[in-house]
């Protein structure tokens, strides 16, 4: 038995180590009140703390620590995107990616695999060549590649998809990677928690306070707190926050599904993902396969899953994998997607002086954490978009100038 | 799975039918200033409610109006434009 093992079961006292200081009462007041203890909201709280030296920072969730739409992604990570905008901003966020184990001293599970966007179609084809090219001019590592290169790296695919769908080449994204999701936002929690930040879990909100259009605090439904700045990072539930300060958007909520098989012997190392069959899927550590599919077809602000949904992935599936017929699913969620017209997220300043939004992050959230916290955390600090983000701004679509992402959506949503 | 009444054809799959998302009332484009008509054109009434929507029953296309809880996905009820 080990010393300290023996120690610790002798000794009066049993110290629990634990992940989060827990606190009491909500302060009266703090500098910034970030909503959402996700993913970007924990980053922005850790940035904030790390690099600008605001510790005075309540982060508010109503329900537990990475329990929205960071547990309920695919945890993919890419920078194959369309715009420069996009390309430059993802690219920031896959190079901060590969150091977070090492900052936090925890294991992200981080995994390059390689990732192929597979293209059945001419036109897709096309829209392929054209990302390649816009990814290589900004130096990422991106490139077409044709039926041999993929059928080598998956020699079980069907490459022709069952006969009506045949793989006529694809994108192929060598940094694409996967990381545990749950383990992003207990990292980031753990190290903003350290340098001071207070996270409270249950704790919903009700209003937020405002006074000649600035924010002067936020109404909690444990109490009211007072503070200059508040961050907004809460996905599906950024209308309703919206709603409370009378502003109006874009965002729309339907709800994005995804299930796993149960756990096999390693044999897909890249993530596969097709457009045209609405299906991304890779193997977790533990040898799940993580699959997910395009959005639900209507507007609705509820996590319920449907039998349909796994019907039709698992079809889709099973042309592309035959060997998966017999494979079984053991879980299936869904986490609600807040889409925007332009497949871009919406960052920054908003009309309200002191409230910034960090929304908009539909299907394409999870790999954008760690930029995203450090992005928000730069522009509440600063009270200036942070230039990697001058093009997701909130008053984009009054000026009409979208930046248009959805050709590299994963799937056709 | 679910099922939705077409105001013509009655009880259907929810498959049949596709989404238009809510209904609006277009500003007059010759009359409105650039913010009003963006504000039509891309800002929504995101937050749940039950809302009136355009649905389309794609078999016969039946082009009508639902009223549904988006947050409990209840329907309401289902008519064509005009009637109530």
């Amino acid at each position: 038995m080990p010393w300290r093992l023996l120690k610790f079961a002798m000794s009066d006292r049993h110290p629990e180590p634990r992940m989060f200081t827990p606190h009491g009462q909500l302060k009266s007041s703090y500098d910034v009140v970030i909503i959402g203890a996700g993913g970007h909201g924990l980053a922005s709280a850790y940035y904030l703390a790390r690099d600008h030296g605001i510790t005075n920072v309540a982060v508010i969730e109503q329900g537990y620590i990475g329990g929205g739409n960071t547990g309920r992604n695919t945890t993919i990570i890419r920078s194959n995107y369309l715009t420069p905008e996009g390309v430059k901003f993802y690219d920031e966020s896959v190079r901060l990616w590969q150091d977070l184990s090492t900052d936090f001293d925890l294991n992200l599970f981080y995994s390059t695999r390689g990732h192929f966007t597979l293209a059945h179609t001419d036109a897709s084809m096309r829209t392929m060549r054209w990302r390649a090219e816009v990814n290589k001019h900004y130096g990422i590592d991106s490139e077409l590649v044709y039926p041999d290169f993929i059928q080598k790296a998956v020699p079980s695919m069907d490459m022709s998809c069952a006969g009506h769908a045949p793989i006529l080449g694809a994108l192929y994204h060598a940094p694409g990677a996967i990381a545990r999701h749950d383990a992003v936002a207990w990292g980031y929690g753990r190290g903003a928690d350290m340098r001071g930040v207070e996270i409270h879990q249950q704790t919903r909100v009700l209003d937020i306070l405002t006074q000649c259009g600035r924010v002067t605090g936020v109404k909690t439904s444990r109490g009211d707190i007072a503070c200059g700045k508040v961050l907004c990072a809460v996905a599906g539930s950024t209308p309703r926050i919206l709603k409370m300060l009378g502003l109006r958007s874009p965002i729309y909520i339907h709800p994005l599904q995804a299930m796993v098989s149960e756990p096999m012997k390693q044999w897909l190392d890249p993530i596969l993902v097709s457009g045209s069959l609405h299906v991304y899927i890779s193997q977790t550590a533990r040898g799940e396969l993580v699959m997910g599919a395009s959005l639900d077809p209507y507007e609705l602000h509820s996590t319920r899953s449907t039998l349909d949904f796994t019907e039709s992935l698992s079809a889709h599936m099973v042309e592309m994998l035959p060997q998966l017929s017999q494979a079984k699913v053991v879980r299936q969620w869904a986490g609600m997607a807040d889409m925007t017209p332009d497949f871009a997220p919406i960052m920054g300043k908003t009309p309200v002086e002191g409230f910034y939004l960090d929304a908009g992050w539909g299907t394409w959230g999870f790999k954008a954490t760690p930029v995203s916290g450090k992005t928000m955390s730069y522009t509440v600090a600063n009270d200036r978009a942070h230039p990697l983000i001058e093009g997701f701004a909130f008053d984009r679509f009054e000026r009409y100038a979208l930046t248009g992402e959805k050709g590299a959506a994963s799937v056709g949503h | 799975m679910k099922i939705m009444t077409c105001p013509i054809n009655g009880p259907r799959l929810i498959s049949e039918f596709a989404y238009w998302g809510e209904c609006k009332t277009m500003p007059d484009p010759a009359a409105s200033t650039d913010a009003q008509w963006a504000d039509y054109v891309f800002n929504k009434s995101g937050a749940p409610g039950i809302k009136h929507e355009w649905w389309c029953h794609t078999p016969s296309n039946t082009w009508f109006i639902a009223v549904r809880d988006t947050m409990s996905d209840v329907i309401e009820k289902t008519f064509l434009y005009g009637q109530q």
